[in-house]
């Protein structure tokens, strides 16, 4: 590597368009919301910067902390679920021959490339009242009830007078489903860059010198892939937590979550400020959450991602 | 992005035959993980799940009834609603139009940071890489709503006449696609052999030459991959495109999303079959230009 000083010319013509898109479009941008994270509505249009806190202290009365609460646990479930699945599917995949390895790695995750949009509006159609797992219960309930009538209890409606559809959207339900279906993809990444890079003879000599194969997991696989499930549930945990498509179209009004908060702020209730100073908020947690990695990934050998 | 790196440490004995779900005879071994049954449930069931979706709805595109739960007949008679559908086709004009544009821009950009970063050694380099990342990392919706706040306060006219009316969406969508393309560009590079630049310039070529012979031609693979990577990143944007589109400008993930708000039509599951297919082509492009037999080279 040369240092910039050598070529000069060549290290601005490479670096300027990069840095100066970066800084316009996105730092600047940001820059913006921050500061109008501090100001306060004069009229329907004009903000002024009053350099208030006002806004931070709103976002923490209960109705706000509640929300931000609520989005930090249904996030932590969703990246909990993520990991509890994603880690066998990473393992299996892992231990495969190689030429295996990629269609399988390619079938898991050719899902995450399709649209997040689609995705999501391909599970409405999944759980509505009238939707696919409905249709199948609906079809159990009459097969169950005609076999009743089969053997001459039909009369009694054991299964109920008629089917009656379960309510599976807009709820916790339907949002935890969502987030899972939706993030699971960023989990099964890092976990299967780490436990491929493995080195196998450590679980070897475990279980030669007598450890069991759940011992083995907890004591040598598991801290030994560390770093992949540290980057996994930083992947999966900060898009949880600012998601807004998945709690708009799946979950009802109990299961909102921050990201729709900030965009009614924005949209309908046109209180920017507020909504600035939430968005930041999330940033905020978002920064933290990427410092404790590279904390934890500091006390760690480097692995990669 | 995950690289398959490929380790032949672990083709044991019994790795390097077929391993299928058939049976075995024999004992399954300590370390045989790819023949235990219950990470092959774990890994089937979460496969079926999460194809089941995507697929019916691919499937009952097809479907000849409204109430498209039960399988009326075949049709395409949706695709052709969903053509003549103007403001649906519309949309899907301009998202293609942001795609290819973002695309163009951001791997070229993208491509100048990966190789800035590679080559020079430059005071607080840790700390750029990481200003570098930042669109990766932070959550979608607030970059969407600072590309509201910013384009809200500069004024930037989102009217005008196709394509300046989708001006301030190109921009916003270079600004998260290009550090993608730097990473994967960045990664190609990792590979490539400094002495072939040396023997270049030894030949006589200056820094254009090297860069045109030598260098362009090593990361066209990076390069290709990249920009499908940019593209589809493009296509599929909701969020910041949501908050970034005036009035005027809709593109497909927004006009798709407006339309299920209401109900979930055969149209839309036309549209979004079309957008999967796109989606599924490039990418498979991208992942096998990215294998390692083509990284190899």
């Amino acid at each position: 590597m040369e240092s910039w000083r050598r070529n000069p010319l060549v290290f601005a013509v490479l670096a300027l368009p990069g840095t100066f898109w970066l800084v316009a479009f996105f730092l600047i941008p940001l820059g913006m919301v921050w500061i109008l994270s501090f100001g306060e509505k004069t009229s329907i249009l004009d903000i002024a910067i009053t350099w208030t806190l006002a806004n931070y202290q709103r976002a923490l009365e209960p109705i706000y902390l509640e929300i931000i609460w609520k989005s930090v646990w249904i996030s932590a479930i969703a990246t909990a679920l993520c990991l509890l699945l994603a880690y066998p599917i990473a393992f299996l995949i892992a231990f495969m021959p190689p030429r295996m390895k990629t269609l399988l790695l390619l079938a898991m995750i050719l899902p995450f490339w399709i649209n997040m949009l689609i995705r999501t509006y391909a599970l409405i159609a999944v759980f509505r009242r009238n939707g696919y797992v409905n249709a199948i219960l609906e079809w159990l309930w009459e097969l169950g009830n005609s076999l009743l009538m089969l053997v001459g209890l039909g009369d009694y409606h054991l299964l109920g007078e008629r089917f009656v559809p379960l309510p599976m959207l807009y709820n916790s339900f339907a949002l935890m489903v969502g987030l899972v279906y939706v993030f699971l993809p960023f989990m099964v990444l890092p976990l299967y860059a780490t436990i491929e890079r493995l080195d196998k003879s450590y679980l070897e000599a475990s279980l030669d010198l007598g450890a069991s194969q759940v011992r083995t997991f907890f004591s040598v696989t598991l801290p030994l892939t560390m770093p992949g499930v540290i980057s996994g549930i930083i992947l999966v945990f900060i898009p949880c937590l600012g998601a807004f498509l998945i709690p708009d179209l799946l979950g009802g009004t109990n299961a909102q979550m921050i990201g729709n908060v900030i965009t009614r702020q924005f949209k309908e209730a046109n209180d920017w400020p507020f909504g600035s100073a939430l968005s930041f908020l999330l940033m905020y947690v978002t920064f933290a959450a990427l410092a404790i990695r590279s904390l934890l990934a500091g006390r760690q050998p480097r692995t990669g991602y | 992005m995950a690289q398959a790196t490929m380790d032949n440490r672990n083709v044991s004995a019994a790795g390097a035959k077929a391993p299928q779900l058939a049976p075995a005879k024999s004992r399954v071994g300590p370390l045989e993980f790819h023949r235990r049954r219950w990470l092959w449930a774990v890994f089937g069931v979460t496969l079926a799940l999460l194809y089941m979706p995507i697929l019916s709805l691919m499937v009952f595109s097809f479907n000849n009834s409204r109430r498209n739960v039960v399988w009326q007949g075949f049709t395409t008679d949706y695709y052709i609603r969903a053509w003549n559908n103007a403001s649906l086709f519309e949309a899907f004009i301009n998202s293609l139009t942001i795609a290819v544009v973002a695309t163009i821009v951001s791997t070229i950009i993208g491509a100048m940071i990966a190789l800035m970063l590679w080559r020079f050694r430059f005071p607080f380099k840790p700390a750029y890489e990481g200003f570098m990342a930042l669109p990766i990392v932070v959550p979608e919706i607030c970059m969407g709503v600072a590309m509201l706040t910013f384009f809200g306060g500069i004024g930037w006219p989102s009217g005008g006449p196709w394509p300046l009316n989708l001006s301030a969406i190109m921009i916003a969508h270079i600004a998260f696609c290009f550090p993608f393309v730097a990473i994967v560009v960045r990664a190609r590079l990792a590979g490539f052999n400094r002495e072939l630049e040396e023997a270049s310039r030894d030949l006589g070529g200056n820094e254009w030459q090297t860069f045109r012979y030598v260098i362009v031609p090593f990361l066209k693979p990076g390069l290709v991959a990249g920009a499908l990577l940019a593209f589809t990143l493009s296509l599929d944007d909701f969020v910041i495109t949501f908050f970034t589109s005036g009035p005027n400008a809709i593109t497909f993930p927004v006009k798709i999303y407006s339309m299920v708000r209401f109900s979930v039509t055969p149209e839309v599951n036309a549209a979004s079959t079309v957008l999967i297919l796109i989606t599924v082509i490039a990418t498979i492009i991208a992942v096998r230009l990215q294998s390692p037999s083509a990284a190899a080279q």
